[in-house]
């Protein structure tokens, strides 16, 4: 594990400049990872508290937008006494390039982890050229 | 400082205002500072409290919690995809490693009320206070 403090902590989601938001909330900003395999790329993002229902992933020209609406389950009758870290939506944005196949990409939420497949556009697709030795 | 203040205000709003409170509170930085992983938040009354930490990508089977007097104990792991060739990582920000913490409640817990639950990736860890660790009122005879 990391000792970095930053690391472990959540951070919060960056507005662009004069931008505000509508809604009373904190709003974060995932941590992803983004592997590249030979016929698509896989993004998987932190998102605790997401389900697959409460997520909503839009894709407008280039602009790939996640966002997750948590649903925290606060006890009730209980008052909060020791807070590390603090509660709140999911936002982030990514630009898409033209290697994606926009029509087939997938998506699937599972404990809390998000996973976005992008698949390739055919001829985008890694391909692996054969050097032919000489004779 | 400010968990005294959340105590004496907090007991007539509901939960979720407590946190907006502290979360819009003056002190932008008002969250307990903490070196170590996973980080947790803990929601208590005198007999009982809730102790949560967002724990995703893990599945149930992975976390062990333990209890020992006031101390509950979470473990757990969370590896790495492996890779196969030719695949590479263009960002990799998400935490791997094994997580270990150590949390003290304000009381003995007995350890035959503990109840725990995972969804979304979100430990949820309840625990009740030992009956013999609950104050009790003597009585005073009288001669």
């Amino acid at each position: 594990m990391s000792d970095n403090r930053k690391d472990i902590e959540k951070k919060e989601a960056r507005l662009e400049h004069g931008v505000e938001r509508t809604r009373d909330r904190r709003v974060y900003s995932p941590a992803v990872d983004i592997v590249e395999r030979n016929d698509d790329i896989l993004l998987t993002a932190d998102v605790p508290g997401v389900d697959e229902k409460s997520i909503d992933i839009t894709l407008e020209k280039n602009l790939l937008t996640l966002y997750g609406t948590i649903e925290a389950d606060i006890p009730d009758a209980l008052k909060l006494g020791h807070a590390e870290y603090g509660i709140g939506d999911y936002h982030r944005t990514f630009t898409l390039s033209d290697e994606v196949d926009r029509d087939r990409i997938s998506a699937s939420v599972k404990n809390g982890v998000l996973k976005l497949v992008l698949p390739k556009s055919e001829r985008m697709k890694t391909r692996r050229i054969d050097v032919a030795g000489e004779a | 400082m400010l968990l005294r203040e959340l105590e004496s205000i907090g007991s007539f709003l509901d939960p979720w205002k407590d946190f907006e409170r502290m979360n819009r509170s003056f002190f932008r930085n008002s969250l307990s500072r903490s070196r170590e992983f996973p980080l947790v938040n803990v929601w208590k009354d005198v007999n009982s409290a809730t102790l949560t930490t967002e724990i995703p990508g893990l599945d149930k089977a992975d976390i062990e919690i333990t209890v020992v007097g006031k101390n509950i104990t979470l473990r757990g792991e969370r590896t790495p995809e492996e890779l196969s060739e030719g695949e590479s990582y263009h960002r990799k920000e998400r935490w791997y490693g094994k997580l270990s913490r150590t949390i003290e409640m304000p009381f003995v817990i007995d350890a035959d009320k503990v109840s725990a639950q995972f969804k979304r990736g979100i430990l949820n860890v309840h625990v009740e206070r030992a009956e013999a660790d609950k104050p009790r009122k003597i009585s005073i005879i009288s001669e």
